[in-house]
């Protein structure tokens, strides 16, 4: 087949483009800025496809954790996380930081949902106010 | 603090390894014939006798360091060998966990070659005890220390050896005693020198890695046989 420059594809690619602006891209734009923060703040360790590295760094794609430990999960994102711990029956030690720079509860939010719907993975949905909550748990809501 | 500075500065070190990096990415075709560049200054030396001048080329020093299991390794531990250095921190917070992925990828296609050797340097000695190395050696899934060295050494001996395999490693004054340094893999031959460096960061140069690897084992079983 000759590759050919599809119009409908162009349309789509300028529809992302333009993305966040429009009314229609606000859910997609989300998924968006989830996939983006992961890819800037947790893909180098957790892996492009939330694998997880050996026994060094726990996965994110089919972990247990995830389900277990939902009410914890904002938290440990602004806070980091440290100590032994089980992900899907390996065990862990190692150190997560906290994120380099500030995430508001909205991006927050957004990188849990990406993960949440990731690799297979069919967590339940946040919402903003649930995290939010969640981070006025650990005194870590910013409000935003 | 040595954590974020080291992300930051990533990007400046790249821009130095740059120049270097296009070198060798130019080679991509597979070819017999082909053979790897020499990285680093060379020394241009006439021969006394008048014959063509013998060009020297960069070459590792010599070093003492020691590795997960307390051993002591050397120049030595490497000879009649190749292998692939970089550095890193077990706590690393930024790009090493990306960085040892990568390298992982490598060790997994030549760990049952006993030729090409691996070692990763920590740049954090005071944390990164030889417990701390095994610990994360065994997690990272090595569990022959001779195959992959975790390697630590006074601060002072890694600080100065960095630089010679273009990693990069120093003081960075935008942070309070935090350290900067690339994620730089450097390919070294038996003679000790550096013959291929590659962003441990990038899949497609680590994959170059992985090509160019039989190049130089090539050029070494040539090498062996005609010192025979
Ligand atoms: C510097 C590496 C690093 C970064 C960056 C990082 N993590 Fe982690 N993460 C870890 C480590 C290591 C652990 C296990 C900590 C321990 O051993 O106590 C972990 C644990 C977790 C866990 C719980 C265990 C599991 O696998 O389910 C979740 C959830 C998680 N991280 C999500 C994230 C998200 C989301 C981000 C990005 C905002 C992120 N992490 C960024 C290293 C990292």
């Amino acid at each position: 087949m000759k590759p050919r420059i599809q119009p409908i594809l162009v349309l789509r690619a300028l529809a992302v483009l333009a993305g966040g602006a429009s009314v229609v891209g606000c859910f997609s734009n989300r998924q968006n800025e989830g996939a983006k923060l992961y890819a800037s703040h947790c893909s180098n360790c957790h892996g492009a496809a939330g694998e997880g590295l050996q026994r060094l760094i726990p996965p994110l794609a089919g972990a247990d954790y995830l389900v277990k430990n939902r009410s914890g999960l904002a938290c440990l994102v602004r806070k980091g996380m440290q100590g032994p711990l089980i992900v899907n029956g390996v065990d862990y030690n190692q150190v997560m930081p906290a994120a380099d720079t500030h995430l508001t509860d909205s991006q927050i939010t957004n990188i849990l949902n990406f993960v949440q719907t990731s690799w297979g993975n069919k967590g339940e949905i946040f919402t903003i106010r649930e995290v939010s909550e969640q981070l006025r748990g650990c005194g870590a809501s910013d409000g935003q | 603090m040595i954590s974020f500075s080291f992300c930051r500065s990533f990007q400046v070190a790249l821009l130095t390894v740059g120049s270097a990096l296009a070198f060798s990415s130019c080679s991509d075709k597979p070819d017999a014939a082909q053979t790897l560049p020499y990285y680093g200054e060379r020394d241009v030396r006439p021969r006394a006798d008048g014959g063509p001048a013998d060009t020297i080329f960069a070459a590792i020093p010599t070093f003492t360091l020691t590795n997960q299991e307390g051993q002591t390794i050397t120049n030595q531990t490497f000879a009649g060998k190749v292998y692939i250095a970089d550095f890193f921190f077990a706590s690393c917070p930024s790009i090493c966990p990306k960085m040892q992925s990568e390298m992982l990828r490598v060790y997994e296609q030549y760990k049952d070659n006993p030729q090409v050797v691996f070692l990763s340097h920590t740049i954090d000695p005071a944390h990164d005890s030889i417990p701390v190395l095994r610990d994360y050696a065994e997690r990272l899934g090595i569990k022959d220390a001779s195959r992959w060295h975790f390697a630590t050494a006074p601060h002072d001996t890694i600080f100065r050896l960095a630089p010679r395999y273009f990693a990069a490693a120093q003081k960075d004054s935008t942070v309070a005693g935090g350290y900067a340094h690339s994620g730089a893999f450097a390919l070294v031959d038996s003679d000790r020198h550096i013959r291929g460096v590659y962003d441990g960061m990038v899949k497609e140069k680590v994959d170059q890695l992985i090509k160019d690897l039989p190049v130089l084992l090539r050029e070494e079983a040539a090498k062996q046989k005609k010192a025979q």
